[in-house]
């Protein structure tokens, strides 16, 4: 049974637009699930939706097993940190917002912290470090929570390439140390290839799945395979799948 | 490019240059002090008359604080109201415009008719001071992050912790920004209100000692009556910057170093 469930889910907004509309997906336990499409598809109203941050219109939403939505990371397309508090003070909101006490939660922050390797800088301000930094910060802050279900809304897209490069490797590694389900959504064919182990292409207006590729998780993801034929291949099948939901629309 | 000593030393050396040339101007055309006195006898007036002057800065000092302080806790508390219901803010932002609009020098006679006039004055410098802190904390509390709301939100944080780790902090500069305007208008709204219970008859207040030395024709009080008062108001200024470096340096652009 999949982690969670979207059948015939609509979404539109009062200004009359219809983001999305008959969209069935599954979000399966321990993916790496890249949502894939052009902007405007609707793709970060299904991350809105899945966090329970706004309500469909039509469908719904089925959580597997246990019934309710699991813990739930989120990371912005912004580093969104508050600029008035440092490293340290940002990992930890989400713990205090929860009543932890500083000092009962500083393990878990510290540990979170490690985790995107920014061991030295927990009392640096927001300010004082570079967008892939800030980004890492952002990461560690929905990590805090140990979360089942990681979104991630386009976290890269404001990177340069060689600090996107690097956050994608450090992401593979997270995501194979925590062990968490992971929703990223992205317009890059490339980056969604290298990776997931499956993803979804939307199309545009309104929204919808219009194809679906799986990629062999056992495929180890290096600068090897960044550089194969292999991914060459991979990502030739994902722009054409992209180039015809594009047509469709 | 300006060192810490050339920033302090040249307008230093600005404003002694004025004032040699003031001296200047007022011995070289033997200038007599009733139309206009020069800095040494300014400074000489200041000092034969401290006691009386003195007494009265305090007394538009304390007048000015206390309507900065009421201003804080008035504008404050109103924008806090302001931002938990609209309702509220529909029904009281224009009252607080009509207040703002209306000259305090209009206002002020009504009020002394209604009130004893230290009263009077304290509630003029009130009125002019309340309203920067009111809009720009009302601004700062609406100027929250989308992101950062959904974020707390999505953690499970309620309106009173969305309120403290959010949208206070974020309002903050644009408070400290609302302050220091307040603090140059409270003084502003002190004098303008005691010029106008002076003209009524009482007060003792600086504004008051310049309109009364000024029917005495005693213009080296009226200078040093204003010098004083240009100073109350570069300290209250220099005391509010310096409360809002001390308050955003670690975290706002405003409070950074340029250059770094």
């Amino acid at each position: 049974m999949p982690l969670l469930t979207l059948s015939g889910v609509e979404k539109s907004f009062p200004n009359g637009v219809t983001a999305l509309a008959g969209l069935d997906m599954a979000v399966r336990e321990g993916e790496l699930l890249s949502l894939l499409g052009p902007s405007g598809c609707g793709k970060s109203t299904v991350l809105r939706l899945i966090a329970g941050l706004s309500e469909p219109t039509a469908g719904g939403l089925t959580w597997g097993n246990a019934g309710g939505p699991p813990s739930i990371g989120f990371v912005f397309q912004e580093a969104t940190l508050m600029p008035w508090a440092s490293v340290f003070g940002n990992v930890y909101l989400p713990l205090r917002l929860k009543g932890e006490s500083r000092r009962t939660a500083t393990p878990a922050v510290e540990e979170a912290l490690a985790l995107v390797g920014l061991d030295g800088f927990r009392d640096a301000y927001p300010r004082e470090l570079s967008g892939g930094m800030k980004m890492r910060v952002s990461i560690a802050r929905a990590l805090v929570t140990r979360p089942r279900l990681l979104l991630m809304d386009e976290p890269f897209a404001a990177l340069d390439e060689i600090t996107r490069f690097k956050l994608n490797n450090d992401l593979l590694a997270l995501w194979r140390r925590v062990g968490c389900t992971v929703v990223f959504v992205t317009h890059s064919v490339f980056e969604s290839v290298y990776l997931s182990t499956r993803i979804l292409v939307f199309r545009n207006r309104p929204g919808r799945v219009a194809a679906e590729l799986d990629i062999d998780p056992a495929v180890p993801r290096d600068e090897a395979f960044r550089t194969s034929t292999d991914y060459a291949v991979l990502c030739r099948r994902t722009s054409a799948a992209l180039a015809d939901a594009m047509g469709e629309a | 490019m300006a060192g810490p000593a050339v920033r302090l030393l040249l307008p230093a050396a600005a404003l002694a240059a004025a004032v040699l040339a003031w001296h200047a101007v007022v011995s070289h055309y033997r200038l007599p002090p009733y139309i206009l006195p020069g800095p040494g006898l300014v400074a000489r007036t200041v000092v034969a008359d401290w006691g009386m002057l003195s007494d009265s800065l305090l007394v538009t000092l304390r007048t000015a604080l206390t309507a900065l302080a009421l201003a804080v806790a008035g504008g404050v508390g109103l924008a806090l109201l302001f931002a938990s219901a609209r309702i509220v803010e529909l029904s009281l932002y224009p009252f607080a415009v009509i207040l703002q609009v209306t000259p305090v020098i209009a206002i002020a006679p009504l009020m002394l008719i209604y009130l004893p006039s230290n009263t009077a004055v304290l509630v003029c410098a009130f009125i002019v001071a309340f309203f920067p802190i009111l809009a720009n904390t009302t601004l700062g509390l609406n100027s929250v992050d989308r992101n950062l709301a959904d974020l707390f939100r999505l953690c499970g944080a309620g309106r009173w912790r969305t309120l403290v780790h959010l949208r206070l902090p974020a309002a903050l500069p644009y408070f400290l920004g609302g302050l220091r305007i307040a603090g140059g208008l409270a003084l502003i709204g002190a004098v303008v209100a005691e010029i106008a219970a002076g003209s009524a008859g009482r007060g003792s207040g600086l504004a008051f000692r310049i309109v009364e030395a000024g029917y005495r024709l005693n213009i080296p009080r009226m200078f040093a009556a204003l010098l004083l008062l240009s100073l109350a108001g570069v300290v209250i200024h220099a005391g509010l910057t310096a409360l809002s470096w001390l308050a955003l340096r670690r975290w706002h652009e405003s409070a950074l170093a340029r250059g770094t």
